[in-house]
This record gives structure tokens, C-alpha cells and sequence, in this order.
């Protein structure tokens, strides 16, 4: 029997966590369009994002502030885990990528991978941290609880579809980044910047752009969607753990890639793609196919469209 | 001119003498299990090196490769299945399977852009894995196909423990590997596969056939990585848990190449050197000394070398790839491009 009010649900389910991953993807989507470059760490910068946000949970007391001062907190979360990721991976540029622009592109994919494997290593040390919202550091590798700030109403009363108020945040909170994000891009000198340098990073120099600033502005602003996305993810899911990163990253690469890499609108529609695919998948065949079905999803679609869905086809030039 | 051996002969040579030095060492300090694994990954190594050193094709799941060829050689060989095939049938079938494997999946994206196959053989590494836990009545699930036939020659059978045997078997086939990889590199094909790397549209204008050279690479890379994952089945005796060819072993091959020196022979065996070495070496034989001078992770984590194990793997990623961007030893083509 086709069930209608399930089809509704999984759709719910599927753009809410989609676009959680079309956050991230913009990271992968924003660095690779300016340096041609896989940000491997991307994923793993956004699990710190979310110890970062539980770390201060459990430093304020948090969880024991009344609903107003949830509310708070939460905002609290939120910029604090955007400005740690922003910072990180602005870090991260300056420390391991800028002495690699002039390599090879492989080689700089490398020094990405070490950076991956290293914050995953910090994420184990820290979910270490002897705090009792890291269950006393006593596990240090298992997955931590994150406290449901958010309460779990429905906000449709009694009805059988289920909008949570975690769904409603996770749409509060992305979709306004993506429009400030949008005209910024489109709209302000360091927007135009970044488009300059991704189009000829050398004409943009002679022009006058400060190419190494305007790349490290963009880390920045790529990892601070990236901590935004953690803590709306770990709101919506409550459970996070220092491996959360690969599958995450993964999953918003894939969107990126997807939707067009490069193309801001293309990351998007990818986050939302495989978010409702893998909701559709577990909900009427296997969850333990999904994977699968989403890979198959994007080598079928980048034979037809090979550039992703939104990508512009460039010509090769001699 | 006096001939002068070349690095690869140096290097081969040395490995050659490990076990007899294992002979003088005290027994927690013996080599050569350890140089077992580099050679596999060395084998490994130089399959993806065909793919992206020689061709330019990154890939990211050559694990997945390594995967096929390992449960190829499980269900060929194994005493549960109706093949039955004994260990030499069992590996050599193994490679045309890998090129067999790459052909399905290069056929259909090898025309895509090179990030983008690059996310597709991501993917595939990831889905190779998953489908092998879900065809558990296959493929044994996490429990892994075992047992498997030790190899056999001359009619003398030997033991999968009889440790100096296995050496040299590995060693002679990392050789044999070798040779290969070298023939392919001065062969008509091996030169338009450098051609490709370099600039594919002028390739295309002196007439080569790209595509059909770059689905070859691809073939001949996976079919190198399924032999390296038949073989690692066979001295594991198993097949392992299909976790065994994840996202890291990709990494791991993908890191040797580039840190050795990519796209020569020579920079391969180096990189697994010190990768593997590196990874099994020292970091195995800290843990093993700590854990017997009774320095546990009892409490903190931070106490137990294992779990500093990524941590390290990344700095030297990070700190390689600063100082010597082209590798360790890298070909010598290479060398004074622009």
C-alpha cells in the first residue's frame, strides 16, 4: 500500500538533511572553484565544528538554562562553531596549502589529506576531554550525545507528519546563509574578487587583488558554513563522533560534484538531491543499499550531464 | 661506461638481504613480516601509479580493486566453494578479473574531467565495500572467506607460516611487477599514456587514440591492484572483513606514490617504504614496546601510540609534500620541467 503521509515525511526528512549537506558542499564547492583543490579536511573541519559547539554546551551549563536562554545558547553555538571552523580553515590554507600553489595540483591534494588525517586525530583527543558531556573522557573514540536543545514537538500539532522544530532551524538557519552568501558573492568587492581569482589568478594580480587574501577570505568563509552546518546537524541528529567527517564530507562532495562543481546553486541542488534520495531509499528499499544507490545516482547523471547538473561544460583550450 | 646499479636494483637488492639480518636481530625486532606488507602495498602502489602516475588519472578507490581481486581469489580458491581452484589458477585469474572489473567501470566515466572521475572511483571504493557486507551469503560478511591455499611449488607445499618462503615469493613477484611497470613505460603505450598526462587535446592531435589509452591504463592499473589483493589474501590466508579495502588503504597507495615520486618505478618502492614503513613499522613496534613496558591507553587516550597514528601519518603528508613537492625520488623525466 502507497502511503502518502510517509512519501511527505521522507521528503522532510530528506531536504532537511540535504540541506545540512548542501552547506557543507559549498565549502568543498567555494575552495574548489577558486584553487582547483579537493579540501579533503573540509569534512573533518566541520566534526570539530561540532565538538567545538559541545564543548561550549558543557562550559556554559547549557543544558540547564531555561528555554530563553536555549535559544540563546544555541545562537551562541552558532557563531562561535562558524568562527572556530572559519578560523581553522583560514588556518589550515596558511599553514599547509599556500606554500603549495605553484606545485602540482597532487601534491597539494596530499598536504589536504594530511590535514583530514590530523584534525580526525584532534577530534579523537578531544572527545577524550575529561567533561561530562564527553561522558568523562572515558571513551574517547565512541560517539558522543548531544544534548536536543531544540524541543521535539511537532509543530503541526496532532497531526501524523512530523515538522520538528530541529527541521524548522535547520531551514532558519541555512537558507538565509545561502542568500547572504549568494549576494555577497554577486554583489560586493570581495565577491567579485573571488570570481576574478578563480577565472585567472595571475590577471587578477596584475589587477591589483590581493590573490593569497582573497583565497584565505575564502577558506574562511567555506569553513564558517561549514561550522554553522555542524551544529544544525548535531541538533538535528544528536549524536557526533570524530569520524563523522569522512562520510559527511563525502556525501557533500558528491553533492557538489553533483550539481556542477564551482557553481554555488549547483551545490545546493545536489545537497538536496542526495538528501531526498537517501531518505527515499531508506525509506522503500534498503537503507544498507542507499550508498550504492546514491553512487549509481551520480555516474548516471554525470554520463548524461557531465559538467553535474547546473555546471557550466567548459571548452579546452590549447 | 661502468655499469652502475640504478635505485631500483639498490633497493631490490637490499630487500633481498632483510631476512638474513632478521637472523642477528632480537625477535621483537624482526623485519621481515613488516617488509611483507611493504611489498604488498609496493604492488598496490604500482598499479594505481598506472593509472595516475603514468596516465593521469587520479583515482581515489583503488582499493576497491584490491578488494575484488582478494574475494576473486576467496571464492576461486577456497575449499567452500564449488571452484576449487588451487593458489596459482586462483592468482593469475585474479588479473584479468581486476582488468575486467576496470573495464565496467572506466568504460562508462573514463570521459569525464579528471576531479570528476576522481569523486566517481571515490565512490566506488565506497560502494565495492558495501556491497560486499550485503552479499554476505557470498561473501561470508564480516567473518571474511577462509581458509585459503598456501602456495605450492614443485609439488612442495609450504605452510602459510613458513615466514622466509613468503618473503621471497613476494619479493620475486614485486620483481616480476616491476619489470612489468618498466616495459610499459618505454613501450609505444606507455609513451602515449606520458603524452596523455602531459596534454591530452596535443596527444589527440598526433593522432593518438586517447580513449582507447586511457581505458587500457585503467585496466592494466586495476589489474595489478586485484593481483596485490589476491596475493594479500593468500599470505593472510583470508580475505579479511570487507572493512580491510576502505577509504584509507585508497589514501595509503595514493600517498606512496606521491611522496615516493610519481609516475616513476624507483619512487613507488621508496614511497611504500616509508609509508608502510612508517605505518607497520614503527608505529607498530612502539605500541608493541610500550604495551611491554606496561604503558597502556588505560584512561587516556592520548597514551597509547596507535592513537597518535593519524596524527603522525598527516604531519608527514603535510611536512613532505612542503619540502620536496615532486617526491622523494622522482622520475626522471621529470626532473628540470618547468
Amino acid at each position: 500500500m502507497f502511503d502518502f503521509e510517509v512519501l511527505v515525511q521522507q521528503l522532510i526528512t530528506g531536504l532537511s538533511n540535504g540541506m545540512i549537506i548542501a552547506l557543507i558542499a559549498i565549502g568543498y564547492t567555494m575552495v574548489y572553484g577558486i584553487i582547483e583543490l579537493i579540501n579533503f579536511a573540509h569534512g573533518d573541519v566541520f566534526m570539530l565544528g561540532a565538538f567545538f559547539a559541545l564543548t561550549l554546551m558543557g562550559v556554559l551549563g547549557m543544558e540547564s538554562w531555561g528555554p530563553g536562554g536555549q535559544a540563546v545558547g544555541v545562537a551562541a553555538m552558532l557563531v562561535g562553531s562558524a568562527l572556530f571552523c572559519g578560523a581553522l580553515n583560514w588556518s589550515l590554507d596558511r599553514v599547509a596549502y599556500r606554500a603549495l600553489r605553484r606545485s602540482s595540483k597532487l601534491a597539494l591534494l596530499v598536504s589536504a589529506i594530511g590535514c583530514s588525517f590530523i584534525c580526525m586525530n584532534l577530534g579523537l583527543f578531544w572527545g577524550g576531554l575529561p567533561m561530562d558531556v564527553f561522558a568523562g573522557g572515558v571513551a574517547a573514540a565512541a560517539p558522543k550525545d548531544f544534548p536536543a536543545l531544540v524541543p521535539q514537538v511537532n509543530l503541526l500539532g496532532e497531526s501524523f507528519i512530523r515538522i520538528t522544530p530541529a527541521d524548522a532551524l535547520v531551514f532558519a538557519v541555512t537558507i538565509p546563509l545561502m542568500v547572504a552568501l549568494t549576494l555577497m558573492v554577486n554583489r560586493t568587492n570581495l565577491g567579485r574578487a573571488m570570481r576574478a581569482v578563480a577565472q585567472d589568478p595571475v590577471a587578477a594580480s596584475l589587477m591589483g587583488i590581493p590573490v593569497d587574501r582573497v583565497i584565505g577570505a575564502t577558506f574562511f568563509i567555506g569553513g564558517a558554513l561549514g561550522g554553522f552546518a555542524s551544529v544544525v546537524y548535531s541538533l538535528y541528529n544528536n549524536t557526533i563522533g570524530f569520524q563523522m567527517g569522512t562520510r559527511a564530507g563525502l556525501d557533500a562532495f558528491t553533492a557538489a560534484v553533483l550539481g556542477g562543481i564551482g557553481s554555488l546553486p549547483g551545490a545546493v541542488l545536489g545537497g538536496l538531491t542526495i538528501g531526498c534520495v537517501r531518505a527515499m531509499s531508506d525509506q522503500y528499499l534498503e537503507t544498507r543499499w542507499t550508498n550504492t544507490i546514491v553512487f549509481c545516482i551520480l555516474v548516471l547523471i554525470l554520463i548524461f550531464r557531465p559538467s553535474g547538473i547546473l555546471g557550466s561544460s567548459r571548452k579546452e583550450k590549447v | 661506461m661502468r655499469w652502475r646499479p640504478g635505485p631500483i636494483v639498490t633497493i631490490l637488492a637490499i630487500a633481498a638481504v632483510v631476512p638474513l639480518v632478521d637472523l642477528v636481530l632480537p625477535a621483537e625486532l624482526a623485519l621481515s613480516e613488516a617488509v611483507r606488507t611493504v611489498f604488498l602495498y609496493a604492488i598496490l602502489a604500482l598499479g594505481l601509479n598506472v593509472m595516475t602516475g603514468y596516465a593521469g588519472m587520479l583515482n581515489l578507490g583503488i582499493a576497491a580493486f584490491m578488494a575484488i581481486g582478494a574475494y576473486a581469489f576467496g571464492i576461486l580458491s577456497c575449499e567452500i566453494y564449488p571452484f576449487q581452484l588451487g593458489f596459482w589458477p586462483a592468482l593469475a585469474l585474479t588479473i584479468p578479473i581486476g582488468a575486467l572489473a576496470g573495464f565496467i567501470l572506466g568504460a562508462p566515466t573514463l570521459g569525464l574531467r579528471g576531479d570528476y572521475l576522481a569523486i566517481v572511483t571515490l565512490g566506488f571504493g565506497e560502494i565495492v565495500q558495501d556491497i560486499l557486507k550485503n552479499l554476505d551469503s557470498i561473501t561470508k560478511g564480516m567473518q571474511g572467506i577462509n581458509p585459503l591455499p598456501a602456495p605450492s611449488i614443485g609439488g612442495a607445499m609450504w605452510t602459510s607460516n613458513d615466514e622466509r618462503s613468503w618473503y621471497y615469493l613476494l619479493l620475486a613477484l614485486l620483481t616480476l611487477t616491476v619489470i612489468a611497470a618498466r616495459n610499459l613505460e618505454r613501450s609505444r603505450l606507455g609513451r602515449a599514456w606520458f603524452s596523455i598526462r602531459e596534454d591530452e587535446l596535443a596527444s589527440r592531435s598526433m593522432g593518438i587514440r586517447v580513449e582507447r589509452a586511457k581505458m587500457i591504463a585503467f585496466a592494466t592499473g586495476a589489474a595489478i591492484a586485484a593481483f596485490a589483493g589476491g596475493l594479500s589474501a593468500s599470505v593472510l590466508s583470508s580475505t579479511g572483513e570487507p572493512n580491510n579495502y576502505d577509504f584509507q588503504v585508497s589514501i595509503l597507495a595514493l600517498c606512496i606514490i606521491i611522496v615516493g615520486g610519481i609516475g616513476g618505478v624507483a619512487g613507488v618502492l621508496v614511497g611504500s617504504l616509508v609509508m608502510v614503513g612508517l605505518n607497520s613499522i614503527v608505529l607498530a613496534k612502539a605500541t608493541a614496546w610500550m604495551a611491554a613496558h606496561g604503558i597502556g591507553s588505560q584512561g587516556n587516550v592520548m597514551l597509547s601510540p596507535n592513537n597518535w597514528k593519524f596524527l603522525i601519518f598527516g604531519l608527514a603528508l603535510v611536512i613532505a609534500v612542503r619540502i620536496k613537492p615532486t617526491g622523494i625520488l622522482p622520475p626522471k623525466l621529470e626532473r628540470g620541467r618547468v
